[in-house]
């Protein structure tokens, strides 16, 4: 479980987190939504400890980030996978050594462990075949999920994805977001996402967080987002023409 | 636009700081700096002996056609040669090529990084991404004055060559320059210099890579203005030293 309270975050005179505080859960694909400029991508470093707000509480399983010792935000960091929007994959390495790393790096695996962990957490993905490939040798869908394989392949305990549908098309996209939510499930992990893919808020969002002009303007989920009345979140959520005729739809018990 | 040149100095010496906090697993170190000295030694010797050869020959052509006196013993040429390779050609000319070539290569790796998001990811992970890449480069180019004593061996075989097969001098008058008066300091302080150059090889270009903001075209800039520097800062230091060690 992570906790926020009252987080800020200026850069000069620019307010870019305006006292944030929410939960997200354990077990639960949380979603942070919001227009670009909102604050989303400083809310999410700033949870995983890139960027150091300058007020405010962040609490990892009941303990705050400002308490932990040294020692302690090594070992939280051992306990945190990320999902970067482009992937983030190691260009010198293969498909297998990309997601070995973390384990290479911070475990006592002899090669014969890492080796199965390595190929159970790839075929969780779905990957298979291409071990000894490069990032550049497959598809943006695959680098996706070998983004993910490396990210889960130490069992986290919080899982942090950017945009993890940005560039891939509706149907990979939709993969994507069921494997997240599957291995959320699965592994009990506090998973957040950041994104822009209202498919994926009306797919995955069981916690949904909207932040505006760096403040959070509604917090919900995928089930009452389709009732609220809320302007701000409605405005957003619906501004499509596609997501307007199914709001006009639902309304009409269509 | 002196306090951003002040700023960046601080920024570099703070980047040289925390190079060395939270050292990489140790395994994992040896595996890079073995890829290091692949990619940044190994890779340049090609380049490095080309040059070489070719700068001795020409260095050596340039004094023989320049020495018309009578007075002046042939011999000069090959005495002239050896202490233009040792004392500046090899360690100063070849480190000004490797600032454009292993210069860019370490601005261009690393900014791509950057841009990419691996070096966010590295940090994530939890693991210092500077000793990570930063560390390694300044360790393998530690090799820097084994590339510089090819350079300077090549240089003279280069000199000889021209020398002989062009007609100049005789083999004996060019082997009796080259030992004539030889101050082995002299090798000390270009090797001195060498590893003086390998440090600012390894990390300007590093600098500039690192903390370098964009895209594809920034990363081309960076490289740019990684090579202006670094060549700047080698020649500033090469005067100091120079004043330092042989005046």
């Amino acid at each position: 479980m992570i906790k926020v309270e009252n987080l800020h975050k200026s850069f000069g005179d620019l307010d870019v987190l305006n006292g944030i505080s929410t939960e997200f859960e354990k077990g639960k694909t949380n979603l942070i939504i919001g227009q670009s400029g909102s604050g989303k991508t400083v809310f999410l470093k700033c949870l995983l400890g890139l960027i150091r707000p300058d007020q405010g509480d962040i609490f990892f399983d009941d303990k705050t980030y400002n308490d932990f010792t040294v020692e302690e935000r090594r070992n939280l960091r051992k306990q945190m996978g990320m999902v970067f929007q482009g992937g983030a994959l190691f260009d010198s390495m293969t498909v297998e050594e990309n997601v070995t790393f973390p384990l290479k790096m911070f475990t006592k695996m002899t090669r014969a462990e890492m080796k199965d962990r390595v190929v159970e957490v790839l075929d969780r993905v779905n990957l298979v075949e291409t071990n000894h490939k490069f990032p550049s040798e497959i598809s943006g869908g695959m680098q996706k999920r070998v983004s993910i394989a490396r990210a889960i392949v130490n069992k986290p305990k919080f899982l942090f994805c950017d945009e993890p549908n940005s560039g891939l098309d509706p149907k990979t996209a939709t993969v994507i977001d069921n494997l997240i939510q599957e291995i959320t499930h699965e592994n009990q992990i506090t998973t957040v996402i950041n994104t822009h893919d209202m498919n994926s808020v009306f797919e995955i969002g069981e916690k949904i967080i909207y932040l505006e002009g760096g403040k959070k303007a509604w917090e919900g989920d995928k089930d009452i987002i389709y009732k609220t009345d809320n302007e701000k979140i409605t405005d957003f959520v619906y501004s499509s023409n596609l997501f307007q005729k199914v709001r006009v739809a639902q309304r009409k018990g269509l | 636009m002196l306090s951003s040149y002040t700023k960046s100095i601080g920024q570099y010496f703070i980047m040289i700081l925390d190079m060395f906090k939270r050292m990489t697993k140790l395994s994992e170190m040896r595996r890079l700096i073995m890829q290091e000295i692949d990619d940044l030694i190994i890779n340049s010797m090609g380049i490095v002996v080309f040059i070489s050869f070719f700068i001795g020959a020409v260095v050596t052509i340039q004094t023989a056609l320049n020495l018309s006196n009578p007075l002046i013993p042939k011999s000069l040429i090959g005495y002239a040669a050896r202490q233009s390779i040792i004392l500046e050609f090899a360690p100063t000319f070849i480190s000004i090529i490797m600032a454009g070539k292993v210069g860019s290569f370490i601005t261009s790796s690393i900014g791509t990084m950057r841009v990419t998001e691996q070096i966010d990811a590295l940090e994530v992970m939890g693991i210092n991404s500077l000793n990570y890449l930063v560390l390694p480069k300044v360790i393998a180019l530690m090799f820097y004055p084994f590339v510089i004593a090819i350079a300077m061996f090549v240089g003279i075989i280069g000199a000889y060559l021209a020398a002989t097969y062009g007609g100049y001098l005789s083999s004996e008058q060019f082997l009796e320059g080259l030992q004539d008066e030889f101050n082995p300091f002299h090798v000390s302080y270009a090797f001195i210099k060498s590893f003086i150059f390998a440090f600012l090889l390894a990390t300007i270009p590093s600098f500039h890579g690192y903390y370098m903001k964009g895209g594809a075209l920034e990363v081309g800039q960076a490289s740019t203005t990684s090579f202006v520097w670094t060549s700047v800062v080698i020649i500033f230091a090469n005067y100091f030293i120079t004043q330092l060690l042989l005046s």
